[in-house]
């Protein structure tokens, strides 16, 4: 059978990439692989970096393929070979923007400050100055969820759950900073949603009453 | 963990969409590629992956490798 890269521009099957990039002709598989994942990058993430997309999409790509090239194990063949190899590059793109934009950033820092750095005030729910009836109800479910929060989360869970829904740093980051895996933190985050909910199901109050109650407001 | 109005918000619905048997990151991240295969294929991927579906509904580091994924996948073709 004649190799792939004598008949055609660059692999076109699963199997075809497979068998090059496992073969003779990985570098060639590689040749062809790099200008599809370095499109791609360019295209996704140049407003995110937008004066160096060419350097950002080439470091990325040669990354990329030394991952693919580890993991061609991995690959299920449940998707085309070259939307697998974009995920891959997807991740690792991502995974440096985050790092970059919240390298400065500690959890500690997070939790007990503004993004200025100014220290946080506590906010209230007066602020905006609702109804009185609102206020009390609102009062009441504050009350009862920190109170909740308080008893059944761990200092950690707690933590990680304010960095991610209040301040927005992703789960990588956070994961990163508590030295466990990413899959692990959400896993953790998981068990402490269940765990509130449940909790505050015992009090007798639903999450859809406090998300109807908030968006009423 | 200070409860504004939009953290509570967020919360309430974190917690409304929390099912017990949620797939994590690592599983979403395996099928990912086979989710955007079916979605650009025009295929019904939510009801074909619906684990997946929910796990980039809730996750937002997931779903936006996914969103990325997808700009590199229609750039691309």
């Amino acid at each position: 059978m004649l190799r792939w890269f004598r008949r055609s521009a660059a692999p076109t099957t699963n199997d075809e990439w497979l068998d090059a990039l496992r073969g003779p002709d990985r570098d060639q598989a590689l040749a062809a692989l790099r200008p599809i994942l370095v499109r791609g990058l360019r295209a996704a993430f140049r407003d995110r970096v937008p004066h160096q997309i060419d350097a950002f999409a080439e470091d990325v790509a040669q990354e990329a393929l030394l991952k693919i090239l580890d993991h061609l194990d991995a690959f299920r063949g449940e998707a085309r070979f070259t939307t697998w190899a974009h995920k891959i590059a997807a991740r690792l793109a991502l995974t440096k923007l985050r790092r970059k934009r919240w390298e400065n950033v500690s959890l500690e820092d997070l939790t007990t400050r503004d993004d200025d750095g100014a220290p946080r005030p506590h906010p209230s729910l007066t602020d905006q100055a609702p109804r009185p009836d609102d206020q009390a109800t609102l009062a009441h479910y504050v009350e009862v969820v920190q109170q909740v929060m308080q008893q059944t989360l761990t200092e950690t869970q707690r933590t990680a759950l304010e960095a991610v829904m209040q301040h927005d740093m992703p789960i990588t980051e956070v994961a990163r900073r508590l030295g466990v895996s990413r899959n692990t933190l959400y896993k953790r985050l998981h068990d402490a949603r269940k765990n509130l909910k449940a909790a505050l199901r015992e009090r007798g109050i639903a999450p859809e009453e406090i998300l109807a109650e908030v968006e009423a407001r | 963990m200070p409860l504004d109005p939009s953290t509570l918000s967020r919360l309430a619905r974190a917690l409304a969409t929390t099912q017990p048997d949620e797939i994590a990151c690592d599983e979403c991240f395996a099928r990912m590629d086979a989710f955007a295969d079916l979605l650009l294929s025009g295929k019904p991927a939510e009801e074909l992956l619906p684990k997946i579906h929910a796990h980039l509904q809730r996750c937002p580091d997931c779903k936006e490798e996914f969103e990325s994924l997808l700009a590199m996948l229609r750039a691309t073709g």
